[in-house]
């Protein structure tokens, strides 16, 4: 199942580097989503350093949804995911490699994007341990979620905004919890934030077995 | 050890129409067997059941010794199907696509860079897939084709878009599979051509295999 995984994880981020869509497109959306917001809300850095956490975590969240909306979309051309389908490797295997591959498209996104809100919004790292393990849980649940509703809707024709439609309910756990950790570990009150995690590991840890356990029945009806 | 391909009264559904109609069919191991019939007769259909892609909804089927009514999906890592489509990716290189049909079917890279050579694509390794001319693209697809060497080989019009020499190649192709004992299905409207390396030949309309002759 990993060997599988590392081949589909391999073949996702190669296509990625060549295509270059997350870089050229979805980093620079994210980036802007993060500027309109502090044009929207005001330009006192006091009500952006205290929205910075939430906002950080929306623009992450419509990110994400643009980097699983191009997971699948490289399996639909030519006909590609029934030769997935046939390529021989474990179902549970492909779901690992298309999570992960999201999963690290959307650190290097993070990573950005942090550095984003510390100079546009002026936000202090103050907790950076509470913040990379919250980034960490809520990276994995988010992919790993992704991936499930991006090949359920894989299939359909109004795939583009179904995909929201599924997916925006399902992770507002993710959102509610890692902007919670986000906000005690940016304003200096990490031992606020931890109790968060545990809703964030348990989301992680409920989706990825779940993908794993039923990413092949899912891939036979997309 | 039975037949490569058993179906008995197989029917295959798009929607609510019945792309197999009771379907019967039987292809020996290490056998080069031709379906040909008119568009729409089935040919793909057929072709997908065996490859476990299409479930039949009645009637039995059985590829390899797999029952896929109980279980299509076994069958797929025995199978290799060159369709209408290449299930090429746009973005990877001619070398990254076949390396990764062989590494997905626990291959060596050694597998994918002879089945280059053999489809005379050694020149064209480091050009992405989306560059490629339909003719091109067919013959990376049979690189990966080759590259996995599976048991038994589904194909769909394997000569079109091809310019002759590369026809003679997958001639060629499918002689060396039968003879080191794969088993290969070919649907073709190219019946001279077909009918010159199958030993059996098969016609479909409506879903139904109507005809058995043996060619060779």
């Amino acid at each position: 199942m990993w060997r599988d995984a590392m081949v589909i994880a391999g073949r996702d981020l190669r296509i990625e580097r060549r295509s270059r869509v997350v870089t050229n497109q979805v980093l620079p959306f994210a980036l802007l989503v993060i500027v309109l917001f502090a044009f929207a809300l005001d330009p006192d850095r006091g009500v952006l350093d205290r929205a910075a956490a939430g906002l950080f975590w929306l623009a992450v969240l419509f990110s994400a949804l643009l980097a699983i909306q191009r997971s699948f979309a490289i399996e639909a051309t030519d006909e590609a995911r029934d030769g997935l389908r046939l390529s021989g490797l474990d179902p549970a295997g492909i779901f690992l490699g298309k999570a992960l591959a999201v999963a690290a498209q959307l650190v290097v996104l993070e990573v950005v994007l942090t550095a984003g809100i510390a100079v546009l919004y002026g936000s202090e790292l103050r907790g950076p341990l509470l913040l990379a393990a919250t980034a960490l849980l809520a990276t994995i649940g988010l992919a790993a979620a992704g991936t499930i509703y991006g090949v359920l809707a894989a299939g359909l024709r109004v795939r583009e905004t179904l995909l929201p439609l599924l997916v925006l309910p399902v992770v507002a756990p993710v959102l509610l919890a890692s902007t919670r950790a986000w906000e005690a570990g940016l304003q200096g009150v990490p031992g606020e934030g931890w109790s968060w995690l545990r809703i964030l590991g348990v989301f992680a840890v409920t989706y990825v077995a779940v993908g794993i356990a039923a990413f092949g029945t899912l891939l036979e009806d997309a | 050890m039975g037949p490569a391909i058993r179906l008995r009264s197989a029917v295959a559904l798009a929607g609510r129409f019945p792309v197999l109609a009771g379907a019967d069919l039987t292809v020996a191991r290490g056998e080069v067997a031709l379906v040909h019939g008119a568009n729409g007769a089935g040919k793909t259909s057929l072709l997908r059941v065996c490859a476990g892609l299409l479930p039949i909804t009645d009637g039995d089927a059985e590829v390899l010794g797999h029952d896929l009514r109980a279980d299509r999906r076994a069958v797929r890592r025995s199978v290799a199907l060159l369709g209408h489509a290449t299930f090429l990716y746009e973005d990877l290189t001619v070398a990254e696509q076949a390396a990764f049909a062989a590494r997905a079917f626990h291959r060596p890279k050694a597998a994918a860079d002879a089945a280059l050579a053999r489809l005379g694509l050694e020149r064209r390794v480091d050009v992405q897939v989306a560059r490629l001319s339909a003719g091109q693209r067919r013959r990376v697809a049979l690189a990966c084709l080759v590259a996995r060497d599976a048991e038994l080989w589904l194909l769909d019009e394997p000569h079109a878009g091809l310019d002759a020499a590369n026809r003679d190649v997958v001639d060629e192709l499918i002689r060396e599979r039968a003879a080191s004992g794969g088993t290969v299905v070919l649907a073709s409207h190219e019946l001279d051509r077909a009918r010159a390396v199958a030993g059996h030949s098969f016609a479909i309309a409506g879903g139904r295999v109507q005809e058995d002759a043996r060619v060779a």
